[in-house]
C-alpha cells in the first residue's frame, strides 16, 4: 500500500519534470502513547496545488502544525529548501518561506484590516529603532512602501473598502480572504490553507477557488491545502493524499483518488 | 427569567450579608478590654447591624448599577480623542506654570517632583504590561538598578548625572536582557511570579552586599543633577565649579533647587512620553500589540516573539532606570528599602487605574495615585486599604482605566 504511494509520488515528479519544494519523509508525530500521525511521506512540487483530505480526526491538521513549527515531530524529516526544518521554531520556518492560515481564524482582530497586513510585513522591515525614533528618510519610505504593498494585496484580495476597519469586524468570508492576504505578503514560498473553504457558502467558495489558482499562477506559490469541500478540492487540486486514522491511504491525481477502493471505503464505510 | 434574575439577586445579599454578619461580629462587635477587675468582653453590635445593612443594600443595588457601564464610558472616551491635542497643550502648560502659581510651595514641589518619577516608571511599565500585554511585578528592581548606577558611578567615580543617566538606563535595560532572555518564553503567570522574585532578589542583594551597597545605610552624599553645566546646590562641590545661582547673580533659596529639580524631572517625562509615542506608532509597537493579541499567529508570521517582548521588557526597563537615577539624584540619597515590592505594586496600580497601554490614563493616575496621600495625610494608616478598594472597583466598574487610549490607527487613504 505504502509503497504503491510512493510510487505514485516519484511518477508524478518526474511526470512534471519539477523539483520538489517541500517534500515530507516518514512523518510521524505521537502525542504520549497516541500515534496521531505516522508514515506520511509525501512532495509537494513547484507550483502545485496539493490537497490533504480525510475524515475528522485524521490528522491533517497534526501534519500542518509538524510542518509549521508548531509541533515537533516525533521522527521524519520535512525538507524545504533544501535543508532539514523538522522540529525548528515556528517563526524560523515562517522566515524561511513557509506561512499558514488556521482553521478557526487568527486574526489581530482589534487591529484594522491594514495593520494586520502591516504587522505581516515585520520581519521583512529592515529599518532599526533609531530610524524610527528619529523618523529619518530611510524610515518613512520603508514605512509608505509597507503601506502600498498592504493596499496592493488589500486591491487583490477585494478588500480595499473596508482596509480602516477593525478585522474582527469582517464577515467570515473576508476574515478568510484577509487570512490569505496576510499569508501573501511574507512573499511565501509555499502558502499552507488550512480548511479555507469552511464557513463560506458557494459562491463566496468559487471566488476562493479562483484565487487560489490566481495566486498559484502569479505570484510563484506552492499550495498545500487541507479541505473538507470535496468539489473545491477536486476542482483544483494537482494531487491529493488521503489520511485515515493518522496514516497515508491513498495519493494521486483527483481522479486516481475518487476511484480508489481505500478512498471509498473511509468515507462511505463497508468492508 | 425576570423572576429568578430578583430571586437571584436577593440571595446573593442575603449570603453577602451573612458573610459581613460572622466577620463584623467579632472583628467590630467585640472588644476585650483591660480594666482594673481583669479583661471584659465588651459587646457593641451597633457597628456590625449597620455594616450587614449596608452590605445587604449595596449588594441589591450593585447589578442595577452594573447595567449602564459602557454606554456613558464609550461616550467620554469617543469625546476624549477628539481633543487629544487639546488635552496635550493644557497638560504641559499647566506642568509649566503652576510652581509660579501660590500653589508653588516646597512641599508640593517635592510631591509634584516625586509624582513625576512615578509618571516616568509608570510610563516605562505601561511599555510591558500596557502594550506588550507581559505581566511584570518587578519593575522596581529596574528601578533600584537605575538608581544605585547613579549613586555609585557619581560617588565612586565622580559621574555627573547626565552622563550617569544614560549608563543608568543602559544598565536597567541590560538587567532587563538577562532575566528577560529565559523566562519571556514563559506565560502570563509564570513569568509574574518570575518577575516577582526578581526584584527580591535584586533588594535583598543590594540589602546584603555591603561592600558594594553600604546595606540598608544605602549611599549618601550623591550629586544633584547639574543644569547646563552649572550646580544647583547652595555651593559648588569642587572649586573651580560655578552654581546656576552665582550665574544668574540671586541668592541661593531652598525652593530655587526645587524648582529646577521639578523641571528637570518634566523634561524626562516629557522625552519619555515623545519617545513612547513614537515606539508604539513604529514596527514595534504594533508587533507588541499584535503579540497581545496572538502569539500563534504572530509566530505563524515569522514574528519572533522571544525578541519581540525581550525589546518591550528591555526598553520598559531603561526607563525604569532613568526614574531611579533622577531618584537618587533628587534625594541624594539611596536606600535598598525604597524598592521594595510595594513600589512595584503601586507602579503596577497606576497602569492598570490608568489605562494598560493608555499613556494620558497612565499619567493621570500617577499623579493622582501619588498627589492623593499627599493631601489626605489624614488617611495615611488607610493609603494601602484604599488602593485596594480602588483597584477593586476599577475592575468592575471601568476595567479600561480612568482614561483608556483611543486606538492610534494607521489609516489607508483611499
Amino acid at each position: 500500500m505504502s509503497g504503491n504511494v510512493a510510487e505514485t509520488a516519484e511518477k508524478n515528479v518526474t511526470d512534471k519534470q519539477a523539483k520538489p519544494v517541500l517534500s515530507i519523509r516518514q512523518l510521524q508525530m505521537r502525542f504520549g502513547g497516541l500515534v496521531a500521525v505516522d508514515n506520511i511521506t509525501f512532495d509537494v512540487i513547484e507550483k502545485e496545488i496539493y490537497a490533504i483530505i480525510g475524515p475528522n480526526g485524521a490528522g491533517k491538521t497534526t501534519v500542518f502544525n509538524c510542518i509549521s513549527g508548531f509541533y515537533k515531530p516525533t521522527s521524519g524529516g520535512i525538507m524545504f529548501g533544501g535543508a532539514d526544518i523538522a522540529g525548528r521554531a515556528s517563526h524560523e520556518i515562517a522566515r524561511c518561506g513557509i506561512v499558514r492560515t488556521f482553521q478557526n481564524i487568527r486574526l489581530f482582530r482589534n487591529m484594522t484590516v491594514v495593520e494586520n497586513l502591516l504587522v505581516a510585513q515585520h520581519a521583512q522591515l529592515k529599518t532599526g529603532l533609531l530610524h524610527g525614533l528619529l523618523n529619518t528618510r530611510a524610515y518613512r519610505k520603508s514605512e509608505r512602501e509597507a503601506l502600498e504593498r498592504a493596499a496592493f494585496w488589500l486591491d487583490r484580495v477585494r478588500l480595499r473598502e473596508v482596509a480602516n476597519r477593525e478585522a474582527g469586524n469582517l464577515s467570515y468570508g473576508q476574515q478568510r480572504r484577509l487570512e490569505i492576504a496576510r499569508c501573501m505578503i511574507t512573499q511565501p514560498k509555499l502558502l499552507m490553507l488550512d480548511e479555507p473553504a469552511a464557513g463560506l457558502n458557494p459562491q463566496e467558495t468559487v471566488e476562493l477557488d479562483q484565487l487560489i489558482r490566481d495566486l498559484r499562477d502569479t505570484c510563484n506559490v506552492s499550495v498545500l491545502l487541507i479541505e473538507h469541500d470535496m468539489s473545491l478540492v477536486m476542482e483544483i487540486s494537482d494531487r491529493i493524499l488521503v489520511m485515515e486514522y493518522g496514516q497515508p491511504i491513498a495519493e494521486g491525481t483527483p481522479e486516481q483518488v475518487r476511484h480508489d477502493p481505500n478512498v471509498i471505503r473511509a468515507y462511505l464505510g463497508g468492508e | 427569567m425576570r423572576d429568578t434574575t430578583k430571586t437571584k439577586i436577593l440571595k446573593d445579599a442575603f449570603i453577602a450579608a451573612t458573610v459581613t454578619a460572622i466577620l463584623t461580629v467579632p472583628l467590630i462587635g467585640m472588644r476585650l478590654k483591660v480594666e482594673s477587675t481583669g479583661l471584659t468582653l465588651h459587646k457593641d453590635f451597633m457597628w456590625p447591624v449597620i455594616a450587614v445593612l449596608v452590605v445587604f443594600v449595596a449588594r441589591l443595588v450593585l447589578p442595577f448599577l452594573l447595567i449602564p457601564k459602557v454606554s456613558i464610558p464609550a461616550a467620554w472616551s469617543r469625546k476624549a480623542a477628539d481633543h487629544r491635542k487639546w488635552w496635550l497643550g493644557a497638560f504641559v502648560v499647566l506642568a509649566l506654570v503652576w510652581p509660579f502659581t501660590p500653589l508653588g510651595s516646597s512641599t508640593m514641589l517635592t510631591a509634584m517632583t516625586m509624582a513625576m518619577i512615578y509618571v516616568l516608571l509608570a510610563l516605562g511599565l505601561n511599555i510591558v504590561v500596557g502594550y506588550a500585554g507581559l505581566l511584570d511585578l518587578g519593575h522596581a528592581a529596574f528601578y533600584a538598578i537605575g538608581a544605585y548606577t547613579y549613586a555609585l558611578l557619581n560617588v565612586h567615580f565622580g559621574f555627573g548625572f547626565w552622563e550617569a543617566l544614560l549608563f543608568a538606563g543602559l544598565s536597567a535595560a541590560l538587567f532587563g536582557i538577562l532575566l528577560g532572555f529565559p523566562v519571556l518564553r514563559l506565560r502570563g503567570d509564570y513569568l509574574a511570579i518570575v518577575t516577582l522574585g526578581f526584584g527580591e532578589i535584586v533588594r535583598i542583594t543590594l540589602n546584603n552586599w555591603d561592600s558594594l551597597t553600604h546595606g540598608p545605610d544605602g549611599i549618601n552624599n550623591i550629586s544633584k543633577p547639574t543644569l547646563l553645566g552649572y550646580e544647583i546646590t547652595r555651593r559648588a562641590r569642587t572649586e573651580d565649579g560655578t552654581t546656576l545661582w552665582q550665574a544668574l547673580g540671586i541668592d541661593y533659596n531652598n525652593i530655587y533647587q526645587q524648582l529646577v529639580l521639578y523641571f528637570i524631572a518634566f523634561l524626562l517625562v516629557v522625552i519619555a512620553a515623545f519617545l513612547i509615542n513614537r515606539l508604539v506608532k513604529m514596527p514595534i509597537g504594533r508587533a507588541w500589540e499584535a503579540l497581545r493579541e496572538d502569539e500563534i499567529a504572530c509566530r505563524s508570521l515569522a514574528l519572533n516573539p522571544t525578541m519581540i517582548k525581550l525589546t518591550a521588557f528591555s526598553l520598559g526597563s531603561m526607563f525604569a532606570g532613568f526614574a531611579g537615577a533622577f531618584y537618587a539624584a533628587f534625594l541624594g540619597s539611596v536606600t535598598p528599602a525604597s524598592f521594595g515590592f510595594i513600589e512595584s505594586a503601586i507602579i503596577l496600580s497606576i497602569v492598570v487605574l490608568g489605562g494598560m497601554g493608555s499613556q494620558r490614563g497612565v499619567v493621570l493616575a500617577a499623579l493622582v495615585l501619588t498627589l492623593l496621600p499627599e493631601f489626605a495625610r489624614g488617611f495615611a494608616e488607610y493609603r494601602m486599604l484604599i488602593f485596594g478598594a480602588v483597584m477593586v472597583l476599577m475592575m468592575i466598574w471601568r476595567p479600561q482605566g480612568l482614561w483608556p487610549a483611543s486606538r492610534r490607527r494607521v489609516e489607508l487613504p483611499s
